[in-house]
């Protein structure tokens, strides 16, 4: 029963988030006439993995995301604590890949959040890797303030899209 | 006079609008001196042009009415409404009344005449006049195009007319790259599209599958580069507006491109390159794809943006700690700071007249569009609210286009417009939330 609850909530949050995430997965790439400054060597991200036990225990158990102070990249006590956690899961899961999202609050210019989106995602990849998960599981994408979790304009939900997501990727097919 | 025609005839199959001289006049002393800032705007009337056969009735309406609100939109001008005119203009050759223009007193008055053929061949036919100093105000000109163009050549009409009373280039046969928006915040669909100045003829040149971002005109206006979650990641787009074909920059595997805008002369490409969490800014060969490195700086540099001239480039970096702007030569080298307000700076882009820069600013929780010299020096802030950002202008340098987004769960952007006075803010009419607006040059 309680069980039960708990699943039907994860189904839910994980919902969420993939309608958050839609774009990221866009099938299709222009590379039709790709001639001169054609479509280079820009590989297309993977799918995100279906929602199994061990993917509901990343996210709900593990913690999938790790918050920013304004402007900020490093990774605070708290951050590090659930970043460790997620490099252990990940050494004991070595079929995943991931892609970690960096994110920004609406206070800011376009470009800016578009950089610093890349910082935050960064900072999450390079402790990672300090924890010895290969570099090459562990790819980052930014979304600037494209994709809000929270859409009202207070500081506390700013602080919950300063934000980066460690999204678990379905094994390449 | 029949020859005339003729001409305007034989060239109007053409899309191209041709202009012919009619009579030669000196250049009045009716003048708008923008620069100085105009408080009172100046009267005009524009009666409704005469019709030169009946079917041209819907279309003299619908173009003079074109006119005079691209002339009343500037903030400069003030139209006198039909109703307070004395004199009816019933043909466009009979001599102006101007004792009945003066006693409205109409500083300029427009008179015009359309004329439609069968198969489709609009020709508009215009004088502007001085009213007070009773001249004409340079040639009476004849313009010539299909009538599917008729939107446009009456603002070809109203940038002459601007230009003879300001002194200045016009900017309403333009058009603006936006991103058209739907849905909630967090779920936002986004779409690249391309309209009118004034947001007529709106068209769609994505859909709305993946994220678009930023779109910016080439300076001819042919192409559009924007920004696309295509592959997963942000990366670099051209597409074509006539063909809407789109291409992708060459990308280099593990890295994220935003941020694009054109050189002058459109052979390349200025934009933001992000690696390994750093954001420098390169530029990029248009014809052969080759790269170059620009900035090398742990510090996040972007918005680039060229000089009208090319020789340099203005961006905005936090190496400082917070964003501000400097300026760098074009092929890179070193950079120096010119804003140095309280606040934090972002998005600068050049003048096309060279002489400012436009700019986001964030001081205290609030967003501004402002203004500085290059050197930064006289810094002015034009608008105010909880969100305003990315600054285009005008083709003629004189007005500037921004999104404005509103607070709360509910916030939608829009896209505003306001004049490098400061004055006339003005929301510019899209249907739907709009954002990141980039201002073609004048269209050919």
């Amino acid at each position: 029963m309680t069980q039960l609850s708990k699943v039907l909530l994860l189904v839910s949050g994980l919902m969420l988030a993939s309608c958050a995430n839609t774009d990221r997965f866009a099938s299709g790439t222009s590379s039709d006439g790709a001639d001169g400054y054609g479509l280079g060597e820009s590989e297309v991200i993977g799918d995100p993995a279906p929602l199994n036990e061990e993917v509901a225990e990343f996210i709900d158990m593990v913690g999938d995301r790790v918050h920013f102070a304004v402007d900020q990249s490093t990774l605070d006590p708290s951050a590090r604590e659930i970043l460790t956690a997620q490099a252990d899961w990940l050494f004991g899961n070595a079929g995943y890949t991931v892609v970690i999202e960096g994110h920004a609050d609406e206070r800011g210019t376009q470009e800016y959040n578009l950089a610093l989106g890349a910082r935050r995602a960064s900072a999450v990849q390079q402790f990672l890797i300090a924890q010895g998960i290969a570099p090459e599981r562990l790819d980052i994408v930014t979304y600037g303030k494209e994709r809000p979790i929270e859409i009202c304009s207070v500081e506390s939900c700013y602080e919950r899209n300063r934000r980066a997501v460690t999204v678990l990727l379905a094994a390449a097919g | 006079m029949t020859r005339a025609i003729a001409q305007a005839l034989a060239f109007s199959l053409y899309p191209l609008l041709i202009c012919i001289p009619m009579t030669a006049a000196a250049q009045g002393p009716l003048r708008i001196e923008i620069t100085e800032g105009v408080i009172e705007p100046l009267p005009f009337a524009a009666p409704t042009f005469i019709a030169l056969n009946p079917n041209a009735g819907d279309l003299a309406v619908r173009i003079t009415g074109i006119i005079a609100a691209d002339l009343a939109n500037t903030g400069l001008f003030r139209e006198i409404p039909s109703q307070a005119h004395i004199s009816t203009v019933t043909s466009f050759d009979s001599p102006v009344q101007f004792s009945d223009w003066k006693a409205i007193n109409a500083q300029a008055l427009v008179t015009g005449s359309v004329d439609v053929t069968p198969d489709g061949v609009l020709t508009v036919t215009f004088r502007v006049f001085d009213v007070f100093s009773e001249r004409p105000l340079g040639q009476g000109l004849r313009l010539s195009a299909s009538r599917a163009s008729s939107r446009r050549l009456a603002h070809k009409i109203a940038d002459e007319v601007y230009s003879r009373i300001t002194g200045e280039g016009g900017y309403f046969d333009s058009r603006v790259a936006f991103i058209s928006e739907a849905g909630p915040k967090d779920a936002r669909r986004k779409r690249l599209a391309v309209m009118d100045y004034d947001g007529a003829n709106v068209r769609f040149l994505t859909d709305d599958s993946t994220i678009v971002l930023a779109p910016r005109f080439s300076p001819k206006g042919d192409t559009v580069l924007y920004t696309s979650y295509e592959t997963g990641r942000p990366g670099i787009f051209v597409i074509g507006l006539a063909d809407g074909e789109k291409r992708a920059l060459r990308g280099t595997p593990g890295t994220m491109t935003f941020a694009p805008r054109f050189s002058p002369d459109g052979s390349k490409v200025v934009f933001s390159l992000s690696q390994g969490g750093n954001t420098d800014i390169f530029s990029m060969s248009m014809e052969s794809g080759a790269l170059t490195r620009l900035t090398a700086n742990p510090a996040i540099e972007t918005a680039p943006s060229y000089s009208p001239d090319g020789k340099r480039i203005v961006f905005e970096s936090d190496r400082s700690g917070t964003q501000q702007l400097y300026v760098m030569p074009a092929d890179g080298g070193e950079a120096s700071r010119i804003s140095y307000g309280p606040g934090r700076y972002g998005t600068p882009v050049w003048s096309p007249r060279g002489d400012v820069i436009a700019f986001t600013k964030q001081r205290r929780g609030r967003f501004h569009i402002g203004v500085m010299r290059t050197d930064g020096s006289e810094e002015r802030l034009l608008t105010a609210s909880f969100l305003d950002e990315g600054p285009t202008w005008s083709p003629n340098g004189r007005v500037i286009m921004f999104t404005r987004e509103s607070r709360g769960s509910a916030g939608v952007p829009a896209l505003y417009s306001v004049d490098i006075s400061g004055r006339n803010l003005r929301r510019v009419p899209v249907q739907g939330a709009a954002s990141d607006p980039s201002w073609s040059p004048l269209l050919r």
